[in-house]
Formats: C-alpha cells, structure tokens, sequence
C-alpha cells in the first residue's frame, strides 16, 4: 500500500560546541518544554565500529479531551526514538517514530546534529508525517506540518534550557557578549533577558515547502467537521512530535 | 525522569548515572569499551522489560534493529509525496 507522506525540514543552531551538546543530549528530559513528557528508558544500547547506538522509549501524556476520545484511544502515547552517535565524525543522528495509533498518523522525526566550522553545533530536522485515514489523509498531514513548524523552537528552547544549566560558565561568556552588543549595563537581570533573546535570536528556521496544494485540501477537508479535525490532527502531531 | 516500570526508577536513576560518565569521562574520549555499566544495565533492562510487559507495549516493534529511517531512501514515500526543497540528500 502507497501511504502519502508529508515532510518539513528545519534547521537550528545551537551556541554550543558539539560535545556539550551531545553529553546534555541524554539529560534533555525534564526540561520546562517538554511537560508532556512522562517516562524515558533506555532498552537497548551497544557500541558497533566505535558508534554508540541506542534505542530509547518515551511516554507522554495523552492531553485528549474526553469527548475526543471515541476517535482514539486516551492512553499515553509511546515514541521509539534510535540515534547513532559518531564521535570521530561527530555527528549525532536521531530517528523517532510513535508506535501505536499509526494509521491516524505516523510522524517521523530525524534529526542530524553535526559540528559546524565555528565550532557551534547545527541540528537539521526532518519530520514526515502520513496518516491513513479515509478521506482526510492530506488535511491531517498539513496540519502536522502545521504543527511541526509552529513548534519548531520549542524543542530548542527546552535543548538550550538544558545546556544552560549543565555549563554555566558557558552561558556566562555568552551572556557578556550579548549584553554588551545592545549597549545595555551588563546587570544580571538583563543578562538573562538577552540570553533568552538571543537563544531565539540564533534559532534560524527556514521551513521547506510542504504542500503545494494545500488551499485545495482545506476546501474539500471543510466539507465535514473540519474544525473538529483541525484540532484533533493538531492535537495528535503535538503528541507524537518529541519537541514538545 | 521516570522509568516506565515505578519500580525500575532506583535503577535507572543508578544506570543513567554510570552511563553518563562513561560517556563524557570513556567514550567521547575514545575508549569504546561500554563494559563497566553493563552488570547495572542487564538488571535494568530486565525491570524495564517487565514493566513493558505489563503495560502491553508491543515488544514485536521495540525488538528490531536500529535504525535512523528509511526517507532517504525511498524515492519520495508516496505518490503525493512532496519533499521540501534542498533535503536530506547529504
């Protein structure tokens, strides 16, 4: 069976050097982002041809209002996530799927976090998201990419919380530099505040072309009960996406 | 974070912890030897897989081998497929 998919591509920078970022990599969970998530277990890890690979499980919270749950099931939902660590390339790959509820929606995250030459680490993100439901299969998947790029810096605003707080001198230096750039006095309080700014600042996000058509989607989506979609569909790519 | 299994939290929380150095301290510094956290693993593993068990969670689709997905390699994963400009090729 042919499953139409859906893809986004966005990219982000982060302010720090690839190693911090991969060791902050296995701590990233809790973070103030990421709420909807409830468990995380490692089940299966090895090293083969000096590459870390490992296999995590996630759980998050199934915010689904009670009368949307006869369109799925109000459980938590389970995400596989495998990534494959190269420390002498230093690249860090990481592939999610949800297990589970896949016909209403399958989203497919990979994200490639890899050292750029100013020594700053770029992740690039891709998610394709298909769906198998009857009729609705291109309104659900353009609202999961909706929902994809709308979230985009989430994930990364989680990440960088993280790292702020396993290297704080990291996030001295960089406060420095940011506080002097506007002109401002460099008091703690403003620090902050410029950090935070800045970590957006330097979230660049160039999302791709999705789908074309989606104008003519919309239209035959509104036939039926297409509020009603918009939300569930919305509300199942936020589940399933790991940025949230 | 919690463990799936309430009980496997102890386990985790001591497994995490060896991971961790071991990644910093062992093997971003080339050493790939991974044996000093597996007697911790194995009985954590074993608390996380009885947890699954319980809570049904397909072991079928957790057993397989890893992968980093197959998008690269199909030629578009659909008819209707449209792939964002200048992707994944690299």
């Amino acid at each position: 069976m042919v499953v139409a998919a859906s893809s986004c591509r966005t990219e982000t920078v982060f302010d720090y050097s690839w190693r911090q970022v991969v060791v902050a990599y296995w701590n990233r969970y809790p973070n103030p982002s990421s709420t909807h998530v409830l468990t995380e277990d490692t089940i299966k890890r090895e090293v083969r041809d000096g590459k870390l690979y490992s296999r995590r499980l996630l759980s998050k919270t199934n915010p689904v209002p009670k009368w949307g749950s006869r369109f799925y099931n109000n459980v938590p939902v389970r995400i596989i996530e495998d990534s494959v660590l190269d420390p002498v390339k230093k690249t860090l790959t990481t592939f999610t799927r949800n297990i589970g509820m896949k016909k209403i929606m399958k989203v497919d995250e990979i994200v490639v976090y890899s050292e750029q030459k100013d020594g700053r680490t770029l992740a690039v993100r891709r998610a394709y998201i298909s769906s198998q439901v009857f009729g609705f299969s291109r309104a659900i998947r353009a609202f999961g990419i909706e929902r994809f790029k709308v979230n985009s810096n989430k994930a990364s605003n989680g990440f960088n919380y993280v790292l702020r707080k396993m290297f704080p001198h990291h996030q001295m230096a960089l406060t420095t530099a940011v506080a002097l750039a506007p002109g401002t006095a460099a008091g703690t309080q403003q620090g902050t505040a410029a950090l935070t700014q800045f970590g957006e600042g330097v979230t660049a996000t160039t999302a791709g072309n999705h789908n074309g058509n989606k104008t003519e989607t919309m239209k035959n989506a509104a036939k039926i009960g297409y509020d009603f979609l918009k939300c569930h569909a919305t509300k199942i790519a936020q589940l399933f996406s790991v940025r949230n | 974070m919690n463990s799936i299994g309430e009980d496997c939290n102890e386990l985790k929380k001591q497994y995490d912890a060896c991971f961790n150095t071991w990644f910093s301290e062992r093997f971003l510094k080339g050493h790939t030897d991974d044996s000093v956290c597996a007697p911790i693993f194995k009985v954590y593993q074993e608390c996380v897989k009885r947890a699954m068990r319980e809570q049904k969670i397909e072991l079928r689709e957790i057993e397989t081998d890893y992968t980093t997905g197959d998008h690269d390699n199909t030629s578009g994963a659909g008819a209707n497929s449209s792939k964002p400009q200048g992707s994944s090729k690299s």
